[in-house]
């Protein structure tokens, strides 16, 4: 798939995107504890096998303008040029780039307290997505593996794991680490169906049916005498293959009503916001939908206003929705990036990486609703309440949808903590 | 004194408490005014040195700097999407009278040669016409699809320019309001598929002195927005056909854009570009490709305007700073 070009040229996610092929990289992966299993309580466990609850992460790759978007400053002089608007929650003020989110600030909670203290765009995006920083020899599930992990369930027919790209090809993404195969994502390149999920013509259903039929009795016959979690990693493959072009049709996002489409805005990401409502109302348990790019070392505020008009309507549209569904109950929504951007604006109008004081934006599950928690100082340089870094905001999103994070998997016998246990979560978000 | 762009020099340099986006001299020369990161407007004394605040007109940065013919009042622009009208000379400056001109930023005014019509445009893609006296809305020009980056009337008065982010140049009758032909300065835009991003647009216009060329200028080769490469560049038209005659480069320049573009009366276009290779003066020869001569300035440049004794220069810089450069020995 086509990867992301930074500003400053960083090679990041060249090894978290790469390809691989079938399941020959992945091992143990039908030997671990997973779904519900994973759960605080028997009760939770029960609780959501009913109403399952399922995660979206906006990426804002680049690293989002926190002065921008959640956190403005106006009139001071790191506030750049755009004003502080009034939002449906009285005192709490964001951007007039984001005009219609602001409208629906009573569905979200946001989190302005966050230093990561990492301004490198592969290990802040890594930080951000695993909880925890990168090491030598360690590799950690990225956050839609561990959701899909706890959250799907084993008869699901479409994937856990879905990450919708705004350019490129799609496939198999290599971000389950020791969690496996069946738990990586599956990319949408520019929000297009699965790659390869569609029969070729020149092979009849019937011809399909006797393939998979022999295919079937051949694997059993082996499985019978030596079977191990590699083989079943392999048949379980296929057999998602299979699912996956029989609901081929839950990824074409043009069956959405033409009304809703214009809602969410006639560009890649409005079609990636409602097909990532679509793909949520079919039961795919975590969609991340990226939008490129906020990394503005030039001219940041012309860039911001570009993207940020598209991510408002969207965004708006896709939290109103969720709302007037009742899915916002179930669904936890989360945006964030790599990190925010300096308070200094520099001399080509652009801002630079910061990782000290900047915000991430949440919404749905148990959250809060239409709240600021922590604060920066008067130019945004420092967070002055309320501080939290990626490993708390990790532990906090997977307790809002009921798993308990100082929990472990079980892979091959082993108990791996599915949260750095060093961390806590944000508790005045959970209470 | 001859003007000789060769013997550029800074004459002087004055402090700002913020950088500066944009200058203008005032019509009598006495006064330049800048615009910058900050939402109050500030006037410097030419003679002195000596700077008026002009604060309580905006919310926001100020873009933009227009006056009335004699110079009287000074009009802002700025990224609220207002208008202000200011008493130049006061000593005791308020705002006049304040107009909410445009959804989103202001990024350019042009003042009509008689004097008598303001043109504004911005981030909605309008271009709105006031009447410079009272602040009477005049009419509305609607075509382009982007923000507008440039407005600026023919030196005739019947017609005004207005350039995008796309690169698309329309021109409109004044006097009805109609669009009477367009410009292709596509060559101004680019879109980075990696970054995802527009970029560049017509960052500034000008008419030759014998009125058959119009300018536009912004930058090209555009291969990393985000990162501030891209070089500047000038396309000149035909006026009369429209079409593209040639376009004007600079060597060595790595990283700019054309703020600007002003022509001088021998016919000589002077631009001003800033970015990553530093703050320059330009200046081309008609009918040549690339600059005979260039300026360097002592910090990266945002803005210029022309005195009206048509040797000395006033440059906006970021380094909060406001420089006359004199274009003669």
């Amino acid at each position: 798939m086509k990867r992301c070009e930074y500003a400053c040229g960083s090679a990041e996610h060249l090894i978290a995107r790469r390809q691989f092929l079938g399941v020959a990289g992945g091992v143990a992966a039908g030997s671990m504890l997973g779904g519900l299993g994973l759960f605080a309580s028997p009760a939770a466990a029960a609780q959501l096998a009913s109403d399952q609850k399922r995660v979206v992460v906006f990426n804002m790759h680049g690293g989002l303008s926190q002065l921008e978007s959640w956190d403005p400053k106006p009139g001071t002089e790191t506030g750049g040029p755009f004003r502080a608007i009034p939002t449906s929650v009285p005192g709490i003020h964001i951007s007039e780039l984001l005009p219609m989110t602001s409208q629906q600030m009573h569905h979200l909670c946001l989190v302005r307290g966050v230093n990561t203290s990492e301004d490198d765009h592969g290990k802040g995006a890594y930080m951000m997505t695993t909880g925890r920083r990168e090491m030598p020899g360690a590799d950690y599930p990225r956050l839609g593996a561990v959701f899909s992990k706890a959250l799907t369930p084993e008869d699901s027919a479409l994937p856990g794991h879905v990450i919708i790209t705004p350019g490129g090809g799609g496939g198999r993404g290599n971000d389950s680490a020791y969690l496996g195969p069946r738990y990586s994502s599956i990319v949408l390149g520019n929000g297009n169906p699965p790659a390869n999920t569609q029969r070729p013509e020149s092979i009849s259903e019937t011809i399909d049916q006797q393939r998979n039929d022999f295919r079937r009795k051949v694997n059993e016959r082996f499985l019978s005498r030596r079977r191990t979690a590699i083989t079943d990693a392999y048949t379980y493959s296929y057999e998602q293959a299979l699912r996956l072009m029989r609901e081929r049709d839950a990824f074409d996002v043009s069956k959405e009503p033409a009304a809703d489409q214009e809602r969410y805005g006639q560009h890649d990401l409005g079609r990636h916001c409602l097909l990532a409502r679509r793909l949520l109302e079919k039961g795919v348990t975590f969609i991340q939908v990226s939008h490129s790019n906020y990394d503005t070392h030039n001219e940041n505020f012309n860039f911001h206003i570009e993207q940020l008009a598209e991510f408002d309507k969207a965004f708006s549209a896709f939290i109103a929705d969720l709302a007037a569904r009742g899915m916002l109950e179930s669904t936890l929504v989360v945006v964030l990036s790599e990190f925010g951007r300096t308070p200094n604006i520099n001399l080509f109008y652009g801002r630079d990486h910061w990782s000290k004081a900047w915000t991430v934006a949440m919404a749905g599950t148990k959250l809060p609703r239409g709240i600021a928690y922590g604060k920066t100082n008067e130019k945004g340089t420092e967070v002055v309440d309320g501080q939290v870094d990626h490993a708390n905001l990790f532990h906090t999103y997977l307790q809002a949808v009921g798993v308990d994070s100082m929990g472990s998997f079980n892979v091959d016998g082993r108990e791996l903590p599915i949260a750095d246990p060093a961390a806590k979560p944000i508790e005045a978000l959970l209470a | 004194m001859a003007l000789d762009p060769t013997k550029a020099h800074v004459v002087a340099t004055w402090k700002l408490d913020r950088p500066s986006n944009t200058c203008r001299f005032d019509p009598t020369g006495k006064y330049v005014f800048s615009g910058g990161e900050e939402a109050t407007l500030q006037r410097i004394s030419v003679a002195d040195g000596a700077r008026k605040p002009f604060p309580g007109g905006h919310e926001s940065w100020i873009f933009a700097i227009g006056f009335s013919k004699e110079g009287t009042h000074a009009i802002s622009g700025g990224g609220d999407g207002r208008l202000v009208w200011w008493e130049t000379a006061s000593e005791d400056p308020k705002p006049i009278r304040k107009v909410e001109a445009h959804k989103g930023w202001i990024r350019s005014i042009s003042v009509s040669p008689d004097g008598t019509l303001l043109a504004s445009g911005g981030n909605d893609a309008v271009v709105r016409i006031w009447n410079v006296a009272d602040g009477t809305l005049v009419r509305e020009l609607k075509g382009h699809a982007r923000d507008i980056y440039s407005v600026y009337f023919h030196p005739d008065g019947t017609s005004l320019f207005s350039g995008d982010l796309m690169g698309v140049i329309k021109q409109w009758d004044i006097s009805s309001g109609k669009e009477i032909g367009s410009y292709d300065a596509k060559e101004l835009h680019s879109f980075n598929g990696g970054q995802l991003v527009d970029f560049g647009g017509v960052r500034g216009m000008a008419v030759s002195p014998d009125r058959k060329v119009l300018a536009a200028g912004g930058l090209y080769k555009a291969t990393n927005p985000l990162g501030a490469v891209h070089e500047p560049l000038v396309q000149l038209f035909k006026t009369d056909s429209r079409e593209l005659i040639k376009s004007q480069i600079t060597d060595g320049i790595t990283g700019g854009v054309l703020w600007r573009l002003i022509y001088l009366p021998d016919g000589v276009l002077m631009g001003v570009d800033g970015g990553s290779t530093g703050g320059f003066l330009i200046f081309w020869k008609a009918g040549e490709d690339k600059d005979y001569t260039r300026f360097k300035l002592p910090n990266i440049a945002r803005d210029m305007d022309l005195h009206p004794d048509g040797i000395q220069v006033a440059t906006a810089h970021h380094d909060s700073h406001i420089r006359v450069t004199r274009l003669a020995e």
